[in-house]
């Protein structure tokens, strides 16, 4: 009596994990939920949720309820590595949406596509990101183009002949962004009077400052994030370095204005969307998701929001669940009408749309132009 | 000749940051013989505990010295508290234990401390209140020495000081250094040893309460992680001057300090703290016991 009441008990977890799957899809995510860059973790796992609520609140998909289930990489590769099995090999979902940041990406794809689970990263921008397998995919442009848009807004549109460039060493996606923007803006006829570089949880950049500010540059380029960026900025400032300081996506954050207060206005960043466009797309997923969280998205939100879109959206078209099914319909993802802009995805995986650029003013986004692939 | 000014100045500044924090580490260690690993994150804590503190009366817009000197207490309070707590609960069931346990266990508050800080306060950066107002007070040639950096260097000295007088001027100074001697003996003479030591952690993590108002003063970004970095490169500071040795730790936190930024400013900013360290490892070549440290062979 009390074997067959222990076999009961056993076989429950594996009776309700099967009827679990008949009536839903479940779809993974990573975040950097805590972590120095949890800002950006929560942001993009608000979007995911804001997007999967409306698909499910409609009906959802096939018939079928989206679970999400998102795991915590606490900003650490290898965390991101092992959330990404324990979401293939213990909750066996569809597909993953990656976490931002670019590293993490890169130890996490690796192991989706060896699965054959379609992987979505919503932000991570580094060009080698997709370059792992087929299976891969983003809904971010890559970062020779913010590279090449800012280097081109800084010849262009700010008259720049001499950059410096202040980039964080141990950051892909700071180095990837520096490399692309030094060659590009090479190329357009300006000089690189200095590229020195510092490392992420720095709080004293005088030194490099200091370095920088001898070489009498027009502007710096700092493609880093948001947490170092506005103690960068602070302390250009009280050196007397008064030219503009340019930078990424790393930039978007309430929090940049908080840190550096007065230094960090008026300096330009380029992003993926604005808050003040008029397309009615990006108005009404303002209001949706000021009524569901109590604040303004900010571009990781909504890179979240456009990548669970996508992913639901291929989903939806793909014959049946199997990983290669739905692989195969996300590359035909053609002019997706998302916040973010017009999202096609190239042979590359990679999207292609448009970038802006951003000039902080206070907590505002004030958006100055956007520049096409 | 302007730029090496500035790199000076600026590089005095960053280690007279290291001191206030190495003093606490070279403090413990010179009584105890333990290495205080979350002595950093009594840090962290210390800051955020100003943060909120600052918050909740309404004074975090209201910059100015009173501001700066009630938040340092509250500061050194809530510091000293926790380094109360934390030697009571952690260190002294391992008094008579082997010092590794000791050490692992420091590790082990120290995380625990961190990843405890980011469930309570939230993972992402706070931004911390403007206790006083940056201003110049003078120039050398096209060079501005500010207040703030004036501030946390004097702050540094004046702690030095008084240490160096609790140590050796005091009853409770020779109390301490008896229990660092010989605890058994000490506790023969009529010194309780179990207080000594709980004052010493008072001491020192008061410290961190004083450093950690200041360097959020100075760079007003804090985070559950804020102690890592800023803690490794004080402890490298205390033992390059010589660990348990008061002036040592603000001689290291110096050479610290300035070795980062002239690495920076005339050899590669990309091996800023890999050449720092290095600066280390070859002082402890030819000084194992830091520059000011004495090295005792034990007698058989």
């Amino acid at each position: 009596m009390k074997n067959l009441f222990l076999a009961l008990l056993l076989t429950l977890p594996l009776l309700s994990g099967c009827t679990k799957k008949e009536n839903e899809i479940v779809i993974g995510e990573y975040d950097s939920l805590t972590g120095s860059d949890a800002t950006f973790g929560l942001s993009t796992n608000k979007g995911v949720r804001l997007a999967l609520d409306e698909v499910n609140a409609a009906g959802g998909v096939k018939g079928k309820k989206i679970s999400l289930i998102t795991l915590d990489d606490q900003g650490k590769n290898e965390e991101a590595a092992s959330a990404t099995t324990r979401l293939i090999t213990q909750n066996n979902v569809v597909a993953i949406l990656g976490g931002v940041a670019s590293g993490r990406s890169k130890a996490a794809a690796p192991i989706a596509h060896s699965h054959g689970v379609p992987f979505v990263s919503p932000a991570s921008t580094n060009p080698d990101v997709t370059k792992v397998g087929d299976y891969v995919f983003r809904v971010c442009f890559i970062d020779p183009f913010q590279g090449l848009v800012m280097a081109k807004f800084a010849s262009e549109n700010l008259k720049v002949k001499k950059a410096a460039i202040l980039r964080d060493v141990k950051n892909d996606y700071s180095v990837g962004l520096a490399d692309v923007f030094s060659a590009e803006f090479k190329k357009r006829g300006g000089e690189i009077v200095t590229d020195l570089s510092y490392q992420a949880g720095d709080i004293d950049f005088k030194a490099q400052l200091t370095q920088i500010r001898s070489k009498n540059p027009d502007a710096i380029y700092v493609p880093g994030y948001y947490t170092e960026v506005g103690l960068i900025a602070q302390q250009a400032r009280q050196l007397g370095l008064k030219v503009p300081l340019m930078g990424g996506d790393g930039w978007d954050s309430d929090k940049l204005y908080e840190i550096g207060k007065e230094a960090i206005n008026g300096n330009y960043y380029s992003n993926h969307y604005t808050t003040e466009s008029t397309d009615p797309a990006v108005t009404e997923f303002i209001k949706k998701f000021k009524a569901k969280y109590n604040e303004t998205p900010d571009a990781l939100a909504a890179l979240g929001y456009d990548a669970a879109k996508i992913l639901v959206a291929a989903i939806e078209r793909a014959p049946d669940l199997s990983g290669k099914a739905i692989r195969d319909e996300l590359a035909k993802t053609k002019d997706f009408p998302g916040v973010t802009g017009k999202i096609s995805l190239n042979e590359n995986r990679d999207a292609v749309k448009s970038a802006v650029v951003i000039q902080v003013d206070g907590n505002n986004r004030k958006f100055i132009t956007t520049i096409n692939p | 000749m302007q730029d090496f000014i500035q790199h000076l100045i600026n590089g005095v500044s960053l280690g007279s940051i290291y001191a206030l924090i190495a003093l606490g580490y070279t403090m413990v260690y010179g009584i105890l013989k333990m290495i205080n690993f979350a002595h950093s994150d009594v840090y962290m804590v210390g800051a955020f505990a100003a943060y909120y503190f600052a918050r909740w009366i309404g004074i975090e817009n209201d910059p100015g010295l009173s501001t700066l000197l009630t938040l340092i207490v509250v500061s050194m309070i809530c510091c000293s508290l926790l380094g109360l707590v934390i030697e009571r609960l952690a260190y002294r069931p391992l008094r008579n234990s082997p010092k590794l346990n000791v050490l692992i266990t420091a590790i082990g508050v120290s995380l625990f401390l961190e990843y405890s800080g980011q469930v309570v306060f939230g993972a992402d950066p706070k931004v911390f209140p403007e206790v006083m107002k940056d201003f110049v007070i003078f120039n050398i040639g096209n060079v501005e020495v500010r207040s703030f950096d004036i501030t946390v260097l004097a702050v540094g000295i004046v702690a030095m000081l008084a240490l160096q007088f609790l140590l050796f001027k005091t009853k409770i100074g020779r109390a301490m250094r008896a229990v660092s001697a010989n605890p058994m003996v000490a506790s023969l003479m009529g010194v309780n040893p179990d207080r000594i030591i709980a004052f010493t952690f008072v001491v020192g993590s008061s410290l961190a309460g004083v450093g950690s108002v200041l360097v959020g003063m100075k760079y007003p970004k804090i985070d559950p992680l804020m102690g890592m970095m800023i803690g490794l490169k004080a402890f490298v500071a205390a033992v390059l001057g010589g660990i348990g040795n008061v002036g040592g730790a603000v001689i290291g936190a110096m050479i610290m300090g300035l070795s980062e930024e002239m690495v920076v400013a005339y050899l590669s900013s990309t091996y800023r703290d890999a050449l720092a360290f290095g600066i280390l490892i070859v002082i402890l070549i030819f000084k194992p016991a830091g520059l000011l440290g004495k090295y005792s062979v034990e007698k058989v």
